[in-house]
Formats: C-alpha cells, sequence, structure tokens
C-alpha cells in the first residue's frame, strides 16, 4: 500500500532506563550513574547551546557543578529565548490543593494525554521532577501567583481535572526563564559559563562517532567559530516555524537539530505537531506570526458560535438559546477544557461546516461574559490582564466587552531528536534537552507541561547523565587542525556562500511562506494520503527553485538578518519533507496527527494500537531509514481517550 | 495608507550613519509597525538594495528584543514595545522617523540594532538570588504575603527592552536597575544578599557609562512594562541602606 520512499531499518530501543519497578528507576539511574570527581570536572569542557528555560537551566546546573560551559544563544541576550513568551502555567504534582493529585496521576494524565505514544519511563520521571521544579523556582524569586495567607496559587489546564498548574499571571515563561537566567548569570560572573549571545550553530562536528564541538557563526561580525568539547547539549527549541506562522517567535528553528540529523542523531516523530486552540485569527496577507491566547482562558471563558450557519449578528445579539457552546455540550465532564488537539479539531470542524465568526468564517468566541459576571471584572484582570490587553492591542476590541475571536494555530512540536533516558541521542555525548527533543510528551502535548520538562530535563536530568557519560569515557585532545573539524567549517562556510551567491529574484520569506502554506494545508490539523503525497512531490520541487532563484542581499562578514532566515529556511526546506514522509506513513490518527481515513464514527481520533504503537525514529540518508521504537505500557493500559 | 519612513542607515560601528527616506505602500492598520517594516525591506530586497536591519524576535511584547525610537519616542506613540505599535496609530500621509536607541551604553551595531549587552552585564554583578540546584527547600517552607509577592512581580516584569535609556536624557538605566534590586530585595530569598546586590549592581551600572538619575520621569513614560517610578526611590534607600 505504502509507496513511500524509505527504508526500514533495525528497531531500537531504550536501553539506559534500570530494570526495576516504574517508581525506583530514576534512583536507581541516579545511583548507577558514573560520578565525576569534582576536581576534574573543570577540565571538561560542555557547550550547551540554546538559553531557553532547558538549556539556560542546564547551564547554570553544569557549571555548579564545576564543569567548563560554553553556551550560545543567537538572540543579543539570553534572556529573550522563546520560553520567554510562555504564559499559562507550569504543572507540578504537589497537591497543595489536596485535590487528589500525585505524582502518579501526574504520569497517567501525561500519557493518556499524549495519546499513548510516549515512554513511560520518561514521563514518570517527569513527574516524579516535577514538584522540586517548583522549590527550585521559588528558591530563586520566581514571583508565582500567591494566596492571602502567602502560599502559592494554582489553576486549571486543559485535560486534567485537577489543579495543579502553578502561574505567574500569564507571564509564567518569563518569570521562570528570568529564574534560570540569573542563576546562569551567576555562573557567567563567576567565569564558569563563557557566555556567547548572538551566535548561531551552524554544524555539529562528529569525530570517530561521538560529537565533539559545533561550529558557529558570530552574527554581528560574521565570523564563522570552532567550539570543542567533551560533550553537546542542544536546547534549542522546537520547530513550529517550518509552518512560517505559528506562535512561535520570529527567530525560532530548526537548523541546530537538523544539522545535528545529517550528522548522525536520529529524528523521532517529526509529523507530531501542536496546535493549539486558542490564538487570535490572522488579519491579513501580511501576517508575520500569530499569537497565542493562553489555554489558561479556558479556566474562565466559554468557546461556543451561533447555532445557525452564516449567523453576521454580532455576539451580543445572539441569545443564549441561539449559542451553541460545543465542547460543553460534546464534552460535558470536561467542558471547555478538553486537551488542545481536540479543543482545535473542533473548531475546525464548526468553521468548516460553516458556523464560524468574523473575517472569512474563520473563528470561534471565547466569551467572558458569565464569568464577569458571576465573578467581578477585577477578578477576571487579576488574572488574566495582560493577555486582555494584549488582545485588544492586536485586534482593536475591547474583550471585556465582546467575546475574543479565537482559532487554532501551530504552537508546539513533540517530534524532535530521539533520545533514551539519559536524553542523549544516536550520537554518543550529544544530549538533546527541552522542546528539541521528542521525549515526553508522545502524540500532544498537555498545557503547562513543556516548561516543566525543559526545567526537568536542564536542571535535574541532564546535569546527572552527563556526569555518566563524561564519568565512563576517555577524551583525547582535539586541535582546532583535525581534519574534521577544518571539513565541518569549510562545509558551513561554503553553505553561506552559496546561499550569498544565488543572486536570484525571489525573497527567502516568499519561499517561507509558501512551504509553510503548504505544510499547513496538508500536514497540519488534519492530514489524508492524497494530500500528503501532493505535498511530498511539491517539497523538493520548492527546495530546488529555492536553491535556484532565492536572493540573499549582503555579504557574509557583517550583521546580515537575510542570510540568517535563509540558512534556517533551507533547513525547514528539508525537514518537511521528513515530516511529510512520517506523516503518510504513520496510518493511524493520534493526538494532533489526525489521518482523516482513521476516525471513529464521531470524529475523534482513531489510533491503531496493534500496528503503531511505537516512536517512528528516522535516520537520514538518500532515502530516509525508519527504526521503530516499540512502547510498552505496563502502567497505564491503551484506551480509547475519553473526555465526554 | 502610503507613508513616508525616514530610517537611520548605519553599515557598522566605523560608519557615521545618516536618515534615508523610503516611501512605503500598501500599509493596512491592521499591520504591526514591525510588518510595515517587513514590507519595506520585501521592497528592498527585491530592488537589489540592502534591507534594514532591527532587532525583534517574539512580536509580542515579552523578549524585549525590539526597540527603536519613533517620531523621537522609545517604542513610538503608545506606550508598548515596537512590536505591539499597530498602523492604526498613523495616518494615510504620515512622515515617521525610525532611529535606533540612542545612549552612550548602548552602542549601535547596525541601522536600528544597537548592542544592549551593558544590562546582562549589571545583572551579572548582582541579579540574582543564590539557590544551587537541588538545594532548595519545600517550596511552601517560606510563605511570602501576597503584597510583597506582587510587588516582587511588578517589578519582575521588566523586558530589558532599554527603552528606559533611550528615553532618559542622562542615559540611565536606573529603572532598569531599580526593578531588577526591588523585585528581589523584597522576598524573603533574596533577603540574604540584599546589600552586596545592590552595592555590586550600582557599581556595574557606572561602569557600563550609564547616567546618574535626575529625576526628570522620562524612562517611566516609555517603559513598555509600567515599571513603577517608585522603584528608583527604592533602589536609593537600598544603596543608602547598604553604605552604610
Ligand atoms: C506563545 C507560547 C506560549 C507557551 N505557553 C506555555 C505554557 O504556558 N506552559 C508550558 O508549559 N509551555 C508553554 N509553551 C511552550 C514552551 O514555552 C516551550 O516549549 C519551551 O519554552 C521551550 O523551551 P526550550 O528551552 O526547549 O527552547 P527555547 O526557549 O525556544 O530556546 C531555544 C534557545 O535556543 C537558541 N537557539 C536555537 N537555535 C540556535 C542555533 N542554531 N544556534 C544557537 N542558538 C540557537 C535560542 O537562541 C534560544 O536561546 C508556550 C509556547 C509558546 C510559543
Ligand atoms: S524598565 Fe521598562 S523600559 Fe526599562 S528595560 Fe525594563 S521594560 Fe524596558
Ligand atoms: S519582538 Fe519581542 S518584545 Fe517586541
Amino acid at each position: 500500500m505504502s509507496v513511500v520512499q524509505h527504508h526500514v531499518g533495525r528497531p531500537v530501543s531504550d536501553t539506559k532506563a534500570p530494570d526495576v519497578a516504574l517508581e525506583r528507576r530514576w534512583d536507581e539511574r541516579r545511583f548507577t550513574a558514573k560520578l565525576v570527581n569534582p576536581a576534574n570536572r573543570r577540565r571538561h569542557r560542555v557547550i550547551v547551546v540554546g538559553t531557553g528555560l532547558a538549556g539556560a537551566s542546564a547551564g547554570a546546573t553544569l557549571a555548579e557543578q564545576g564543569y567548563h560551559v560554553v553556551q550560545l544563544c543567537f538572540q543579543d541576550s539570553p534572556r529573550r529565548a522563546h520560553s520567554v513568551a510562555a504564559q499559562g502555567g507550569i504543572n507540578a504534582a504537589k497537591n497543595y490543593r489536596n485535590d487528589g493529585d500525585s505524582v502518579h496521576r501526574l504520569f497517567y494524565d501525561t500519557v493518556k494525554g499524549g495519546d499513548f505514544r510516549s515512554r513511560e519511563s520518561n514521563v514518570y520521571r517527569l513527574a516524579e521532577i516535577s514538584t522540586q521544579i517548583i522549590d527550585q523556582a521559588v528558591a530563586q524569586g520566581v514571583p508565582f501567583a500567591r494566596e492571602y495567607g502567602g502560599l502559592l496559587d494554582t489553576r486549571s489546564f486543559g485535560g486534567v481535572q485537577v489543579q495543579r498548574t502553578f502561574y505567574a499571571r500569564g507571564q509564567t515563561g518569563q518569570q521562570l526563564l528570568l529564574g534560570a537566567y540569573q542563576a546562569l548569570s551567576r555562573q557567567i560572573d563567576a567565569g564558569r559559563v563563557e557566555m556567547h549571545a548572538r551566535t548561531e550553530m551552524l554544524d555539529l562536528i562528529v569525530v570517530d562517532g561521538r560529537a565533539r564541538g559545533i561550529i558557529a557563526r558570530n552574527l554581528v561580525t560574521g565570523q564563522i567559530t570552532t567550539h570543542v568539547a567533551d560533550a553537546v547539549v542542544l536546547a534549542t527549541g522546537g520547530y513550529g516555524n517550518v509552518f512560517y506562522l505559528s506562535t512561535n517567535a520570529k527567530g525560532s528553528n530548526a537548523s541546530a537539530i537538523w544539522r545535528a540529523h545529517r550528522r548522525g542523531a536520529y529524528f523521532a516523530n517529526p509529523c507530531f505537531t501542536q496546535i493549539h486552540p486558542t490564538c487570535i485569527p490572522r488579519s491579513g496577507v501580511h501576517q508575520s506570526k500569530l499569537t497565542l491566547m493562553s489555554e489558561s482562558l479556558r479556566n474562565d471563558g466559554r468557546i461556543w458560535v451561533p447555532k445557525v450557519q452564516g449567523d453576521t449578528r454580532s455576539p451580543d445579539q445572539i441569545p443564549m438559546d441561539e449559542r451553541d457552546y460545543y465542547l460543553e455540550r460534546m464534552y460535558p465532564s470536561f467542558g471547555n477544557l478538553v486537551p488542545r488537539d481536540i479543543a482545535s479539531r473542533a473548531a475546525k470542524n464548526q468553521c468548516d461546516a460553516g458556523f464560524g465568526v468574523g473575517p472569512g468564517g474563520l473563528g470561534v468566541y471565547l466569551d467572558f461574559g458569565d464569568a464577569i459576571q458571576e465573578l467581578g471584572r477585577p477578578a477576571i484582570e487579576a488574572r488574566y490582564g495582560n493577555l486582555f490587553d494584549m488582545y485588544q492591542r492586536i485586534t482593536a476590541e475591547d474583550p471585556y466587552q465582546v467575546p475574543m475571536r479565537i482559532y487554532p494555530a501551530i504552537h508546539y512540536t513533540m517530534g524532535g531528536l530521539w533520545v533514551d533516558y539519559d536524553l542523549q541521542s544516536t550520537v554518543p555525548g550529544l544530549f538533546v534537552i527541552g522542546e528539541a527533543n521528542f521525549s515526553d510528551h508522545g502524540a500532544n502535548r498537555l498545557g503547562a507541561s513543556a516548561l516543566m520538562q525543559g526545567l526537568a530535563d536542564g536542571y535535574f536530568v541532564v546535569p546527572t547523565t552527563i556526569n555518566d557519560y563524561i564519568g565512563s569515557n576517555t577524551f583525547d585532545a582535539v586541535p582546532a587542525a583535525h581534519p574534521t573539524v577544518q571539513q565541518t567549517q569549510r562545509d558551513g562556510q561554503a553553505r553561506l556562500e552559496r546561499l550569498l551567491s544565488i543572486g536570484g529574484t525571489r525573497t527567502v520569506d516568499s519561499f517561507h511562506r509558501e512551504l509553510g502554506l503548504l505544510l499547513w494545508d496538508h500536514c497540519g490539523m488534519s492530514r489524508n494520503e492524497s494530500g500528503l503525497r501532493e505535498a511530498l512531490e511539491r517539497v523538493p520541487e520548492l527546495r530546488a527553485d529555492f536553491w535556484h532563484s532565492v536572493r540573499v542581499p549582503g555579504e557574509g562578514a557583517e550583521l546580515n538578518q537575510e542570510l540568517e532566515k535563509a540558512n534556517r529556511v533551507a533547513d525547514f526546506l528539508e525537514l518537511a519533507e521528513l515530516m511529510l514522509v512520517d506523516a503518510l506513513v504513520r496510518e493511524e490518527s493520534c493526538g494532533g496527527h489526525f489521518r482523516e481515513e482513521h476516525q471513529t464514527a464521531a470524529g475523534e481520533a482513531l489510533r491503531d494500537d496493534a500496528r503503531f504503537s511505537h516512536v517512528a525514529v528516522w535516520e537520514h540518508g538518500d532515502r530516509p531509514v525508519l527504526h521503530r521504537e516499540e512502547l510498552t505500557f505496563d502502567h497505564v493500559r491503551p484506551t480509547q481517550r475519553s473526555y465526554t | 495608507m502610503k507613508l513616508t519612513v525616514r530610517i537611520w542607515r548605519q553599515s557598522g560601528s566605523g560608519d557615521r550613519g545618516r536618515m534615508v527616506s523610503y516611501a512605503v505602500q500598501d500599509i493596512r492598520p491592521e499591520m504591526s509597525f514591525l510588518e510595515m517594516l517587513d514590507v519595506l525591506n520585501q521592497d528592498l530586497i527585491t530592488n537589489g538594495e540592502d534591507p534594514v536591519a532591527f532587532d525583534h524576535d517574539c512580536r509580542e511584547g515579552i523578549c524585549g528584543a525590539c526597540g527603536v525610537v519613533i517620531n523621537g519616542r522609545a517604542h513610538g506613540p503608545e506606550q508598548t514595545t515596537t512590536c505591539q505599535l499597530h498602523m492604526r496609530a498613523f495616518r494615510d500621509g504620515d512622515v515617521i522617523d525610525v532611529e535606533p536607541w540612542r545612549a552612550t551604553g548602548f552602542p549601535v551595531v547596525k541601522d536600528l540594532v544597537v548592542d544592549r549587552s551593558a544590562l546582562d552585564r549589571i545583572v551579572q554583578a548582582g541579579g540574582y538570588i543564590t539557590a544551587p540546584t537541588g538545594s532548595a527547600p519545600e517550596a511552601h517552607a517560606i510563605p511570602v504575603p501576597k503584597h510583597d509577592a506582587e510587588l516582587a512581580f511588578d517589578n519582575a516584569t521588566c523586558i530589558g527592552c532599554g527603552a528606559c535609556v533611550a528615553a532618559c536624557p542622562n542615559g540611565s538605566a536606573m529603572l532598569f536597575t531599580s526593578a531588577k534590586v526591588t523585585h528581589l530585595n523584597v522576598l524573603p530569598q533574596g533577603r540574604p544578599e540584599r546589600e552586596q546586590r545592590v552595592l555590586d549592581m550600582v557599581a556595574a551600572m557606572d561602569d557600563e557609562g550609564f547616567g546618574g538619575c535626575t529625576n526628570t520621569g522620562e524612562c517611566v513614560k516609555s517603559c513598555p512594562k509600567e515599571l513603577p517610578f517608585a522603584s528608583i526611590a527604592r533602589l536609593n534607600r537600598e544603596f543608602l541602606r547598604a553604605s552604610r
């Protein structure tokens, strides 16, 4: 049936999670992991690429432990990493509300929310560590919301029935990132972290099969530099910008993980992307990015559309009994707080069926009228003030008076480089943390779990597992003149020179927009075989066209933002193809991956556990090679997810 | 809308720089200011010219990367970030001047891009709480009165954009520094390093070439996050207290 251009390779498996009871695995791993004598750590260099929650927390912690850390980010300051934009909150199984929460429940919710496509060991560890993250952040001075008694406040997020989400107004990511950034700053001041801002990793240096460094470009001078080390940690975030329009920051990119993939790191589940249900609808062709309205709004906002198609009355003219609160109707027990994939698809279905509101009918209402009446405006202002302001600034509508209009948008990528329990990729010495790896969220991430994962990886997991790697290996010096180093540097230089020399007629953005639209149409909220095949024909053509007719002005030896973009888009054009292949091969629906051919009578995702209870793990090659990691569920029994 | 934008062009730190005038067309009110610059840049590239360099990333007012002086005001006519300023704030036919932040502490890198790394160095000098990973007590061990938590939060919302410095006639970084000092010093967790923090951060601020504060209050008028002016007074008190 499937005639996709790919090979099938041998299965892969995680060999690092100890074979003991689920609850004891992390403890056991920490015990078996080799330690490195503190006095010796100074002599080991570790490169950390990225300063988001994952990277900043890892860099600070590794430096505290005594390693010599070399850290990079492409922004002008590590404090601006895209984690800063996270709004709603961070989960932790503290059970402060005594509402029945526990490590096990957080574990269970996450495996179920991910539609049974994640690894039990990893998710359990994440749930276990979650409580320490809150302790750590509070100790750093992160100003979480508090109640009058001075204790921490929590709220609910989608897909769960307990209140375990800690938050700092609508700026949780900012506050957590500042905590990690400040911890990193302390280490920079102490001379243990060598920080390179405005520096972009171009490629990975692999010597004798192990990750031994990177080459990077100084974005101000254009100089290409080489950094060698004993281990490399990628914390470079997600690749949602492959769709051009997404809630990610403009600079978010896939280049670091894609280059590493080309150097031997396997890529897992590339087609697992998350579409967030509540974003501000696009307003025109000039649109450069989409803005999220936090999921936390679904705590108090009610989602509805008019009961008749094409109803153009203003929302306040539509009486209660002529409104369809479709989520509350379809999913009475979770209501507006169903998981993201379900809420997004439901919104799309309403709009596709002609019930949508606003320009082009591409929107549904998120209405705070009832909440304002019940709790009063000040309470709503205190909870969501900055989000309401942001909405008003962008749309020129006042959400205290008029319901918000929202529509789904690309938001997060569950796929990423494959890692084992130690968060090590298939290239020894290359660790991948945060959104850049595939590890914990299966086919759908629950709200407020990415911040948790990034910080768990960075503060707690990778500092332990890197010790084991460094402690178990010996490292010969890799001189700058080493042929592999030289060759990698020449490759990077040549690629940039090639981009600059094309001198075509089309801008980088025009290619990026075209690619994004193609993916959104065929590999977005719902996918089908013929659409995927069509896109698979189109992407290589677009890529060829790019390398033939893109125009990158300026020179390499200067600040050149078009060159930066071109370099990233060139990688997106390759990654897109792998996403399509992955989506085509996975002939089932699960979480955010919705294949139209595979749905229940009620239109819900229909998994095929007999054939697809695995991680799709791709090796780079002329034709991609599919290795599978079988998933086993000993503690949570896969069922048809039900939120009704 | 059709507009004329006059933009500061400077190829690098060695170049003296100058204003260059451009006509931009098809600008719609719902575009953001940066999307207007995108439109201009796409035209420039297609016409074989060098696009205008400007910093930006999140485009939703939180990363602090963007920031230019628009018609003489840091971040422009509304009290928000440049990326959250929308073109409905302008009229058809307007002439708009766009310049980089101007301050001794922020050398120009290229066009509208400046070097704000001095702000990072102020934080490195003491804008943190020493809390090594793994050593944290249980989060509920120290209750923080809601009022203190809110005050800390109000000050912690600073995005490090540097508009306060750009707006200040003295090029002072007092609002930025006072916000960080206040955030950390009002929390019980920040108390042990309270004195050293303020002394070190103020010293770093002076070393970076930022001017002194003469209470003109321009900073708070341009601050997109509405950081409180009172924090500057608080910084002064903390400094005096620590110097005694
Ligand atoms: C608008 C929005 C709201 C969100 N809200 C929430 C929320 O409420 N709760 C939640 O749990 N999650 C939320 N998320 C998801 C979450 O914010 C991210 O998944 C998470 O912050 C990613 O962190 P990270 O450290 O992996 O990567 P990032 O924060 O994206 O950091 C990536 C870093 O890598 C660097 N980098 C990238 N490429 C290169 C390169 N080639 N060379 C050098 N450096 C490079 C960048 O400079 C940056 O420092 C939200 C996401 C968005 C977009
Ligand atoms: S105090 Fe305000 S203006 Fe100054 S850097 Fe912070 S957010 Fe920007
Ligand atoms: S681009 Fe991030 S604040 Fe403007």
